[in-house]
């Protein structure tokens, strides 16, 4: 085996062992929230992290890029928010009389699609990488109340001294007027 | 008309009792559609969701898509989206910029502007006009449909299908001053309110009608939203919203000089209702808010001091929430915003949501106030989410025989309503009352059964003396 091809093959291995770490941190992080651990999945976001889903609007061919998404930090959204905000959901749905809630909804995150990008980073910084993933998030609630939300995120992971951290997750839902009458569950 | 339902029989609203079937029944909903939604003023949109020429945006009344449009003098109008041809839409885009509007199905084309033989929405374009129609179509008459009726007051643009119902102003009747407060500038200047781009819509399992309840003065849902106000989602840390005095018990922080006491009124001549103040004639003291973002407090401080500056000793009311008929309803401080309850199936709605700012407020105010909006209010809202969960299953469990039989309860405050102070034809009750809905549902009955607006006039109503009349207090 040349020099080169080992390196290649090197490189392979390297890349396809971040792609088992990230789809490992997803399932894991669709476990926490499926089974309703909410603190724990809290500590899989970092402390500045941009947690944003737009709205989705019916445009004309090639004016998608401009104005298909509301737009982060400007517009109206479905979420637009950072850690606090997502600490007070955790904490609201705790108090067992946020209605929405309560009884809890039947969640289960499925995850799949991961294509992970390595990006070349401040050597100073932490390393860190965008992850996206295609999303079908199944909710269930009282007898016959039913919610699927499809979508993609595009993430972006930071690497800390206690692993993996979301610092950035924009999710696209594949919904115009949203079809749910809330939105409860986390993405 | 005739009509097997008599909707003064199902709103009982001397006796405070409101039969279930307003809330589920497809036949009731299929007459409300015309005779309320034809016939009412309803909120379309905003001037600044379409600043340019030919910026459209797609819009409903009750069920039916409209267009609101902008033509090359800056006329806004709104056309029923539908081909007087064939029936297809003509747009199925939420918004973007176009002078014609072409069908999809056989390109019947209808211009903004119209031109000399059409009106604005005009048919202008019908391929093989000669050839097939040989003459045979006048184009001039088959333009798209027009509302009957359309206003821009102060940016919100409203319209209505029915040419003889009465002028906005006069429908409005005083609920105006409530609106302005919604509309005007903080600091007490007229209109120069604008749109977050982007509007919310989500479909609930709920009639519509328990949404604009709700928001015309149901101070009584604490319970709801009891969880938030653990959580504490204020623009100053603590509660729900910066403090604001509503009722004793209700609210603990008092600032020192309060504005005066809110309470519900409501105007049964019109429909219309909302919590708030009676007016009053000098500007309370300055209560510090958003003060977790201390260049958004500085900002206020500095708009309360022209506030007080601009209004002198002129009237001035807070209204924190209320509903103008039929489907309407606002958010008129924290959050700042403007809804409709549209009309999806007796059992369904869909909510729409445009979050206000002042035109001209800092970027940085305006983030701040998008980032509480959107974590209060919407599908997302900590607060929200509690209010359709209940109207949901409030709808879901009203619709068998059973329940049925058993009419709704609406008898808080009744006998104690007095006439408000300074406010035309208006009725307040300053404890938790429900006065607001009665007075809505009665109205709602009044459109039900009225054949023609001739019987619908509020300047003519003695609903408002009546409810006075049978007062106790």
């Amino acid at each position: 085996m040349s020099q080169s091809s080992s390196n290649q093959r090197s490189d392979a291995i390297e890349a396809l062992l971040l792609q088992r770490e990230i789809e490992a941190f997803y399932y894991q992080e669709a476990e926490l929230l499926d089974e309703r651990r909410f603190e724990e999945w809290l500590d899989m976001l970092a402390e500045d992290i941009i947690y944003f889903m737009p709205l989705r609007r019916n445009v004309k061919y090639g004016e998608h890029a401009a104005s298909e998404n509301t737009r982060q930090g400007l517009d109206a959204a479905w979420f637009d928010e950072g850690k606090h905000t997502l600490t007070q959901r955790v904490a609201q749905i705790a108090t067992g009389i946020h209605w929405a809630e309560e009884p809890l909804s039947r969640v289960r995150h499925l995850v799949t699609n991961v294509q992970v990008e390595q990006r070349p980073h401040n050597t100073d910084g932490p390393m860190e990488i965008e992850a996206k993933s295609r999303f079908l998030v199944y909710r269930n609630r009282i007898n016959d109340e039913t919610d699927i939300f499809v979508g993609k995120r595009t993430d972006l992971l930071r690497h800390q001294d206690s692993g993996w951290v979301v610092a950035k997750r924009v999710i696209l839902l594949d919904q115009s007027t949203l079809l749910a009458k809330n939105l409860t569950v986390f993405f | 008309m005739s009509s097997s339902i008599i909707a003064t029989d199902l709103v009982r609203h001397k006796e405070g009792k409101i039969a279930r079937d307003i809330f589920v029944s497809p036949e009731v909903y299929q007459r409300e559609l015309k005779q309320v939604f034809g016939r009412s003023w309803l909120l379309v949109g905003h001037e600044s969701q379409i600043p340019n020429k030919y910026d459209y945006f797609v819009s409903r009344m009750g069920e039916e898509s409209v267009i609101m449009t902008r033509d090359k003098t800056n006329k806004i109008h709104v056309f029923l989206n539908t081909c007087p041809h064939r029936g297809m839409k003509v747009c199925r885009y939420d918004q973007g910029n176009a002078r014609v509007f072409t069908c999809p199905y056989h390109a019947w084309s209808f211009s903004v502007d119209g031109n000399k033989n059409a009106p604005p929405g005009g048919l202008v374009g019908v391929p093989h006009f000669k050839k097939a129609y040989q003459g045979g179509l006048d184009k001039s008459k088959w333009g798209l449909v027009p509302v009957a009726q359309l206003v821009n007051y102060k940016g919100s643009i409203w319209a209505n299908w029915d040419k003889n119902a009465v002028d906005f102003e006069t429908y409005l009747g005083d609920m105006k001053i409530y609106l302005d407060a919604v509309l005007d500038h903080r600091d007490g200047t007229p209109g120069g309110s604008e749109v977050i781009g982007g509007i919310q819509k989500w479909k609930v399992p709920s009639n519509w009608k328990f949404g604009a309840e709700n928001f015309i003065g149901d101070l009584y849902h604490i319970t709801s939203h009891r969880s938030v106000d653990m959580v504490s989602i204020g623009p100053s840390g603590a509660g729900r919203r910066d403090t604001i005095k509503l009722d004793d018990e209700a609210e603990k922080h008092i600032i020192r000089k309060p504005p005066p006491r809110m309470g519900s009124i409501g105007f049964p001549n019109h429909g219309h209702g909302l919590i708030g103040t009676q007016p009053h004639y000098a500007e309370p003291d300055y209560a510090a808010s958003f003060t977790l973002t201390p260049i958004v407090e500085e900002y206020y401080k500095e708009i309360y001091h022209r506030r007080v500056e601009n209004l002198g000793k002129q009237s001035r009311v807070l209204t924190p929430v209320g509903t103008i008929f039929p489907n309407c309803s606002f958010h008129g401080m924290q959050p700042r915003a403007l809804f409709t309850w549209h009309p999806n199936g007796a059992q369904e709605m869909e909510m729409w949501k445009w979050y206000l700012v002042d035109a001209d407020a800092p970027d940085e105010v305006k983030n701040v106030l998008r980032q509480y909006y959107l974590r209060y209010a919407g599908p997302a809202g900590l607060t929200e989410q509690d209010d359709m969960e209940n109207w949901n299953y409030a709808t879901s469990a009203s619709s068998g025989a059973r329940a049925g039989l058993y009419p709704y309860n609406y008898q808080m405050g009744l006998g104690f309503e007095s006439q408000a102070t300074d406010i035309k034809d208006a009725i307040f009750t300053a404890s938790v009352t429900e006065q607001n809905q009665r007075l809505f549902y009665n109205r709602w009955a009044e459109f039900m059964d009225a054949d023609s607006w001739d019987n619908l006039h509020p300047d003519a109503s003695n609903n408002f003396h009546d409810i006075l009349a049978r007062s106790q207090s």
